[in-house]
Order: structure tokens, then sequence, then C-alpha cells
């Protein structure tokens, strides 16, 4: 082996410039590889973040994922029911502190309820639909980060005025409304309640900070025309992650329907997985493309060096040791090229790190987000590795493949 | 007894093809140890094809060449290459060294493909042959820092290295001036004394008329053999 690395060491040290140059797309690819995962992870995890802080990660509503079956169905295998009509039905989690208590006796994190339904918002001839939900704000802060979103006033202003509403930042610009400005709220059964803006809200989402108010309970409950209704319990895990399979458990337990934050953004992720699988494609075609100088680069030696191979060959050298030659010429490019790519793709990350944009969604302008991975580095490098040594195999492969006697006696 | 280094049995090698052709046609052979045997024939005539087939480095399409009694037509390409490497040296009439290498590397290179000896007593051996051939101030040049002539010599040097039984030499000396000439064959007939068996293809008369045999080919066979009879050689015919 160390007779083999010397003479491709040997043929790459000889060929600087064809070995710089090789090197460099290799550094190119897996540089820029980099720098693109750190930026789409980056700005994925961001976003995921913005949506994790500003959702319960499990919300609890007041309804069945499918229709209850009827408890004479349960009893007799010959009856069966069509049409079944809810009559008077009162809405709301029947025994909501219990359902709480008996949840936080297991589920890592916190619950807290609240009473979630629309309305319009009427203010100065605009009338926008908004989602109204009452909350205790004792009890907010351990459930959602809307304590640390508030930009104006603070959660417990609600308890400070009648009816008090916290509404988005956005909202307030469409309505032209200011804290401490009243404005009208129209329930669905013809409620109407004047209601004081106490503060405003930047969750950093637009649909959220476009529509969603929050009051006390009370009010909310008035707005549903069902005093001490509770439709809602929301969820806060210490691991966001495990939302999913703590949902699950917590219909099984409770039979109330259970979405986890991924539920609930089904379709955003799903848009997510295209675009990572549309990135990944990119990349591995960039990684690919990279190679080619390597294949570029090791044909050439190949065809310069049909003599030294058919000598090797005559000599006694198995076909597979000779070919070997080649492929290790081209490792040792790949390995170079990888290491000066993974410097090349710190710096890009750290200097795109340092623009910032105008986001206007959230009208704020802020930094790239770049994650920093050394899982990155390893699959960059890997990928470009294994590009490289394919790319020396093919034409290794042809070269030595020729029979020794034909270059012999071409070169007599 | 003569023991016999290398056998050729009704050995016969064709080109298929659009146009088919026989190179070597049916040459039955036997070379002793330490006999250094010349082939000589005309361009075309099939002689470097037999030095090919002899040396393994062909394939014969019919028959049989046995390397000290051991048969290898039924030999893997990958076995073949072990025989080249341990127990045949090859010489071109051109030196083929690697270009990048010094000349004591380029004599290294068979010992450390084989990899039997430490990397100490290797270059003790590669230093020790080029000493012998004259060449021991000039290890540590390249290829092209040398004369034609010690080019070849490196490269006989090279073919020297595992010590193999049988040397093939093929018009060595054809790209060589008289004086590198002269040389090159004095250290083959030298190789040849010390037990070795040399067979070399020249199309130089004077120069066959020093091996102890001569082995005339046309047209893919054996015309003539001449032997050494005291000082000379002698003309027995076709055997």
């Amino acid at each position: 082996m160390k007779l083999l690395f010397n003479i491709a060491w040997t043929h790459v040290s000889t060929r600087v410039r064809q070995t710089l140059v090789g090197m460099a797309g290799v550094a190119m690819g897996v540089g820029f590889t980099i720098m693109m995962a750190g930026l789409m992870q980056g700005s994925q995890i961001d976003f995921l973040r913005q949506l994790v802080d500003t959702m319960p990660h499990i919300t609890i509503e007041d309804e069945r994922r499918s229709v209850p079956t009827q408890p004479a169905e349960q009893e007799y295998a010959a009856v069966q029911m069509a049409d079944i009509a809810n009559v008077g039905k009162r809405p709301g989690i029947k025994y909501p502190e219990s359902v709480m208590s008996s949840l936080r006796s297991w589920i890592p994190g916190d619950v807290a309820p609240s009473v979630k339904t629309t309305a319009i918002i009427d203010h100065g001839g605009a009338r926008i639909g908004i989602t109204l939900t009452g909350i205790d704000p004792r009890r907010e802060v351990h459930v959602s980060k809307l304590a640390a979103q508030m930009r104006e006033g603070k959660l417990d202003d609600l308890s400070r005025a009648p009816n008090a509403i916290i509404i988005g930042e956005a909202l307030a610009e469409k309505l032209g409304v200011k804290t401490g400005n009243t404005v009208l709220l129209v329930g669905g059964q013809g409620t109407q309640l004047n209601s004081t803006v106490a503060g405003l809200f930047r969750s950093g989402l637009k649909r959220v900070d476009e529509s969603q108010i929050y009051s006390l309970a009370g009010p909310a409950q008035v707005m549903m025309g069902q005093n001490g209704v509770i439709n809602q319990l929301r969820l806060r895990l210490n691991d966001p992650m495990a939302a999913q399979k703590v949902a699950a458990q917590v219909e099984a337990q409770t039979g109330y329907k259970s979405v986890s934050w991924q539920e609930a953004n089904a379709d955003l992720l799903s848009t997510f997985t295209v675009r990572d699988f549309i990135v990944l494609t990119v990349m591995g075609a960039m990684l690919l493309t990279s190679s080619f100088a390597t294949y570029n680069i090791i044909s050439t030696i190949t065809h310069e060096k049909r003599q030294d191979i058919a000598i090797m060959k005559s000599l006694g050298m198995r076909e597979y040791a000779v070919r070997r030659i080649f492929i290790i010429e081209s490792v040792i490019i790949g390995v170079v090229g990888i290491l000066f790519g993974w410097i090349l793709g710190y710096l890009l990350c750290y200097g795109w790190s340092k623009i910032t944009i105008f986001n206007p969604l959230t009208g704020t302008t802020v930094p790239l987000q770049i994650y920093y991975s050394a899982m990155h580095y390893v699959v960059a490098g890997g990928i470009s590795l294994l590009c490289c040594a394919g790319a020396a195999y093919f034409p290794a492969r042809k070269a030595t493949r020729v029979h020794p006697v034909e270059i012999i006696r071409g070169a007599s | 007894m003569t023991e016999v280094a290398l056998q050729a049995v009704e050995l016969v090698r064709r080109i298929e093809g659009d146009v088919a052709h026989t190179l070597v046609n049916g040459i039955d052979l036997a070379v002793n140890k330490g006999e250094f045997v010349a082939i000589t024939g005309p361009s075309g005539s099939g002689k470097s094809s037999l030095l090919y087939l002899l040396g393994l480095l062909d394939a014969p399409s019919e028959g049989e060449v046995m390397i000290c009694g051991q048969p290898t037509s039924k030999l893997s390409e990958s076995e073949r290459a072990d025989v080249r490497l341990t127990r045949c040296g090859f010489v071109f009439q051109f030196h083929f060294l690697l270009p990048e290498f010094t000349s004591l590397d380029n004599v290294l290179l068979p010992m450390r493909a084989a990899g039997k000896m430490a990397e100490g007593e290797m270059r003790e051996r590669g230093l020790a042959l080029l000493s012998s051939l004259g060449l021991a101030e000039h290890a540590n040049k390249r290829p092209n820092q040398l004369s034609g002539g010690q080019r070849q010599r490196v490269a006989i040097a090279r073919a020297l290295a595992n010590r193999p039984e049988i040397i093939v030499a093929d018009e060595p000396t054809g790209a060589l001036d008289t004086k590198s000439t002269e040389q090159v064959f004095s250290i083959l007939r030298d190789i040849a004394d010390h037990g070795q068996t040399v067979i070399v293809v020249t199309h130089d008369p004077a120069l066959a008329a020093r091996a102890d045999r001569r082995i005339h080919i046309v047209d893919g066979k054996i015309a003539e053999i001449a032997m050494r009879d005291g000082g000379e050689l002698v003309c027995e015919g076709v055997s």
C-alpha cells in the first residue's frame, strides 16, 4: 500500500496545477454545500422555533376525532344508527380542571385552559374576522411565549380594564388602533362587547398577528354565549418534538381530539420535506459536478501514464493494485479538497450570518439564520469523497485493462 | 544433469480478427538454467511475440510454457503477474523507467511490489545492484538525468531486483550506442554466467554470436538453431 501511495503521491505532486484545480473543484463543492445546508437548516429551525414558540405544542379540543358509537350500538350488534343529531349538546370539555390535574401528573410539561371562539372586530369602519382566545394570564405563561411576545402592555393588563383584549401588532395596524383604544367585538350569536385594547403582541407569524386576539376567559365565554365553558386545553412540553407522541397518548386518555403542532402544520411541514428534497438534490448535484474535475484529472493522468501502467503490469503488479494507484490519487485530491472545503464552508456560513435582511412579515431586520452542524461537514465530505473515488474508478479501470504488450509494442 | 529453466511446448500465438494472423506457429523450445539464448530473425518474424509468451506477458493461443517445470497455461492473470514479479525480469528496448522516480526507486519498485523484504534490506540490495552496474553515484538521479546506456542499466538492475530465475530482454541494445551496447551485453552475459537464465531478442548478429545458443525465427517458426561449440556458434539445423 505504501508503494501505491508513493506512486500516487508522486503523480499528483508533479502535476501541481492540475491537482490544485481538482482540489479547488472539490473545495468549492463541499464549501457551498455546507453553506447551503447551514442556511437551509438555519432558516428552517428559526421558522419552526417561531412556530413552536407561538403555538401550543398540543391543543385539546372539545370534539372527537370520529363520531362516537351510541350505547345501543355497543350493546347490540343488530343495531345500526344513522343521521344522529346533537341536540342541545353543551360545548366544552367536561370537568376541565380534573382533566388538567390528571394530565399534569404525567405529561412532561404544563397545561392551561382556554376558551376559543370566533368574532368580528369592528373599529373605524373596518370589520375583520378574528379568533378570540380567552386565557388565564397566570397559567398562560406556562404554556406559551405570549408574555415575551408583548410589544406594548403586559398579560396582567387583561385584568385591569373591563373586557380588555390583547391584539397582534399587524391587526392593530390594519384597524388603526393603539393601546387604550376601544373596539367593538361582535360574536356569532350577535353578542356585542366593547373592549379595551390593553396591549399589543408580535409572534412573528403573520397569520397569527393579523387574526388572533386574547382576552380573559370571561369575555370569550360571553362572546360564545356559554358561561363557564372551557373548550380548549393547551399543552406546552419540555421537548416540542415529542408533541405527536404525547398528543396520541392524551387523546387515548381523554377521548378528546388532541392536535400536536406538527399535525396542525402538516401542510407546512410537508412543504419543508419537498424543500429539503430539492435542496438535497441540488447539493448532491453540486458535489457530483465538483467530482468531474477529479474525473478529468484522473482521465488525463491515466492517459499520460499508459506506458507506466503497462510497465507496472509487466513487472508483475496486479491490475487492481495499479487501478488502486489512481483511486488513491483521487482520494488525495478529494481529502485535501474536502479540508479546504470545510474551511471555505465555515467562512461562507460565518459571512452569511453577518448579513441582515428585512423581513416584511415581521417588519424587522434580522440576520440570516445559519445552523452550524458537524453533520453537514461529515456528510458533504463523505459524499464528496465517494464521488471522487467513483470518478477515478472508471478511467482507472479502463486504463488498467489495456494489455501491456500493446503499449510496449506501440512504444517500441 | 542440466536443469531446464523454461520450456515451450508447441507454442502458438494467433491474432484473431478480420485478418487472422499467426505470430508464433508451433514452437518447441527448452532453455537450461544459466543458459544465454539469443533469439534472432527478421522484423515481424515473431521473435518478440515469442519472448512475451516465454515471459508470461502474453498468453498463448495453444501450447504450454513451463517455468522450472511448472505449467502456466491454467494460471489466472493475477497468478501470471505473481510469476512475472518473482521469477521473470524484463528488459525492453526502451528503458521504460518511471520518470518521476529516482534510479533507486525504480529498482526498488519490483521489490516493494513483492513486499518480501524490509525497507532497509530492499534499499541495501537496490544500491548494491546499481553499484554492481556502475551506477552507484546515479542512484538518486531521475531517468531524464541519465544517458541512454545508464537508463538501460538501471532497467537491468530493476529486472534483477527480485532475483528472478529468468531474464527476458527484448532488443535491450536497440536504442543504444556502440559503447553502451557493449556494456549491456557484457552485463547480460555476466548474469548468465552467474546462473540466471537470459533470453535476449536481438537484431545484431555479432551480439547473438556471444550467446550460448542462437535461435533464428522466421514466420513464427524456428528456422535455425546454433549452439556454442568451443568459441563459436555452430549451426545445428532445426530442432
